[in-house]
Order: structure tokens, then sequence, then C-alpha cells
């Protein structure tokens, strides 16, 4: 079981993920600079949060042309794993590989709080450790967090179970709350609020831990997905 | 050649933006202004081109990166 963690010019959650699961869990895990590009030993890739490009233009518009982004979308177009957390969950829908938008937040301002959010579906790799309806207390910190998609869209995330987390108090505007979603296929997951940030106590809260956990369970063969 | 691209949100998506902006003029004496919508003008400065081959590369950079179609509507104007 192999982790990359993709670094663009402006990561800046490379470091926390990195941390996180190589000293939390002792996962075997990389940095991977964006203009690498054979990727195909990892079986978990990572688009960590931050500033990817400055954020110029859109926010993660210019990351998914990165060399490296070509064997990411082969990567996930194989069914293994990939998880993009608050800029990576932008640079995934920029990629068209998630469904929807993410825009300024409803009040316009930056938001750096930690949120409750819902976990909607747990049958999935990212969310296999946690119970279904369980409140999370994970933090956000984003300006564009608020999920956009057409009302088809919507329908569709919502009946095929697309969408894994709601905020219980909506900080940003984001369309059925939500906070975080997958692709059809389900090995492809974006969310808002970032895990990595609280998954030990020393941080405030190890809340995050269950949906590193959920992951690695996965990989490991203990849990499949029905 | 000289492109100018204007990238607008969809009527769709809410501009908070917009709104704000709208309260403002409001504010500082226009009430006439019944909404404001804010976009993005993007210039391009192109070398040698037809502009039949202008207008098929400009759509495409419009398509692939300069816009993103999914909250996004765009438009452009070449000019000599």
């Amino acid at each position: 079981m192999k982790f990359a963690i993709i670094v663009f010019p402006g990561s800046n959650c490379d470091v926390d993920f990195y941390h996180a699961f190589k000293d939390g869990f002792g996962v075997d895990i990389e940095y991977v600079w964006h203009d690498t590009e054979n990727i195909d030993e990892f079986d978990c890739i990572i688009l960590p949060g931050g500033f990817s490009y400055g954020d110029y233009l859109r926010c993660g518009a210019v990351a998914g042309f990165s060399k490296v982004m070509e064997a990411v979308r082969h990567h996930a177009e194989k069914g293994k794993l990939l998880v993009g957390v608050c800029n990576g969950f932008q640079i995934l829908t920029e990629m068209r590989l998630l469904p929807g938008a993410l825009v300024r937040n409803q009040n316009l301002k930056f938001i750096c709080n930690t949120v409750g959010i819902k976990v909607e579906n747990n049958q999935t790799p990212f969310t296999n450790k946690c119970e279904k309806g369980q409140i999370l207390n994970i933090p956000i910190a984003h300006g564009e967090g608020n999920y956009v998609a057409d009302a088809e869209t919507l329908k569709k995330l919502k009946e095929k179970g697309q969408i894994l987390f709601t905020y219980s108090d909506n900080p940003n505007g984001s369309l059925l709350n939500i906070a975080g979603v997958c692709n059809e296929q389900g090995n492809v997951m974006g969310m808002m609020p970032h895990p990595e940030r609280a998954y030990e106590s020393i941080l405030g809260n190890e809340d995050g831990r269950l949906i590193l956990q959920s992951i690695i369970a996965f990989l490991q063969g203990g849990w499949k997905n029905e | 050649m000289k492109v100018k691209v204007y990238v607008t949100l969809k009527k769709s998506i809410a501009d908070p933006q917009g709104t704000a902006i709208q309260g403002a003029l409001k504010k500082i004496g226009y009430p006439i202004v019944e909404e404001v919508r804010i976009g993005k003008l993007i210039e391009l400065q192109l070398g040698e081109i037809s502009v039949e081959s202008a207008q098929q590369q400009v759509k495409e950079m419009c398509e692939k990166l300069l816009a993103n179609t999914v909250i996004e509507d765009y438009s452009f104007e070449l000019i000599d």
C-alpha cells in the first residue's frame, strides 16, 4: 500500500497530510512533484490543499494541466483511489473528475473554522470507518468552497449516494449543504474540510482519523465496496 | 491580432460580489441599478493568424481553460 501526495507550486497542506499518514499511521507515503510522469506504483493519490499556481484565473484551474495530472487522470480511470481536499477538491472539479464546481463563499469571506459535517454515506472507501449520520468536527479554511451544480447533477448525486458529507450548519452557501462528494464509480473523492488537520488530539480534535483510517482499511482489503 | 475574452457567471449561479456592489451603488445614489454581475475581461495578443483560425483557437482556449463552462459563459471579440 503506497500513497503519493502531489505537490504543486503553492500547495501548503502537503506536509500535514504526509505527517498524518506517515507519523500517525505508519503508512508508506511520498511527495510527488507536479512534473512527474509515472505514478504507477501508487495505490492512492492525494491532492492537498493550498493555493496551487496562486489560484490564478480560478482555484485549481491551472493545476489540472500539470504534467503529472495526465497520469493522475489515468490512475483514476483505472479505478484507483484519488482524494482531493480543499484546493485538491477544486482541482478535481476543474478537471471534471468530479461533478459541479466551487465558487466564492456566499458571504465573500475566507472562513477558517472548525465545522460539523455529517456522514451521508458510509459505504465508500473514504467513510467506511464512520457511522452513517455521524457528525465529525473538521476544520475548514477556504474562500471558494461554495459547491454548485445544476439541478440534474444534484439529483443524480443524491440518488447515487455520491454526497458523502454535508455541513450541519452551512458556512459557505453550498447547495444541499454539500461538503464532500465522490464520483459515480466511487474511487474519486473531494471534500473542502481538512481531515488531515484533525487527526490527533494535539491538533485539538481527532475526528479526521476516521476518514484516513477508512482509506487505509479499504486498501488493506478490510472493507469491500458492496 | 488582439482578442478580448469576456467570462461571466452563468445566470443560474449567484454572484454575491455583484449583489454587494449593487448595494454599494444604491448607497452612493444610484437606486436605478437593479442588478450587477461581475465577470472577467481577458485580453490576448495573438501573433500572425487568420480570423478563422483565431476564432477556432480562442474558442478552444475558452473551453479548455479560460472559462469553466460548468459555472461560466464566455464570449470574445477579435480586434485587428
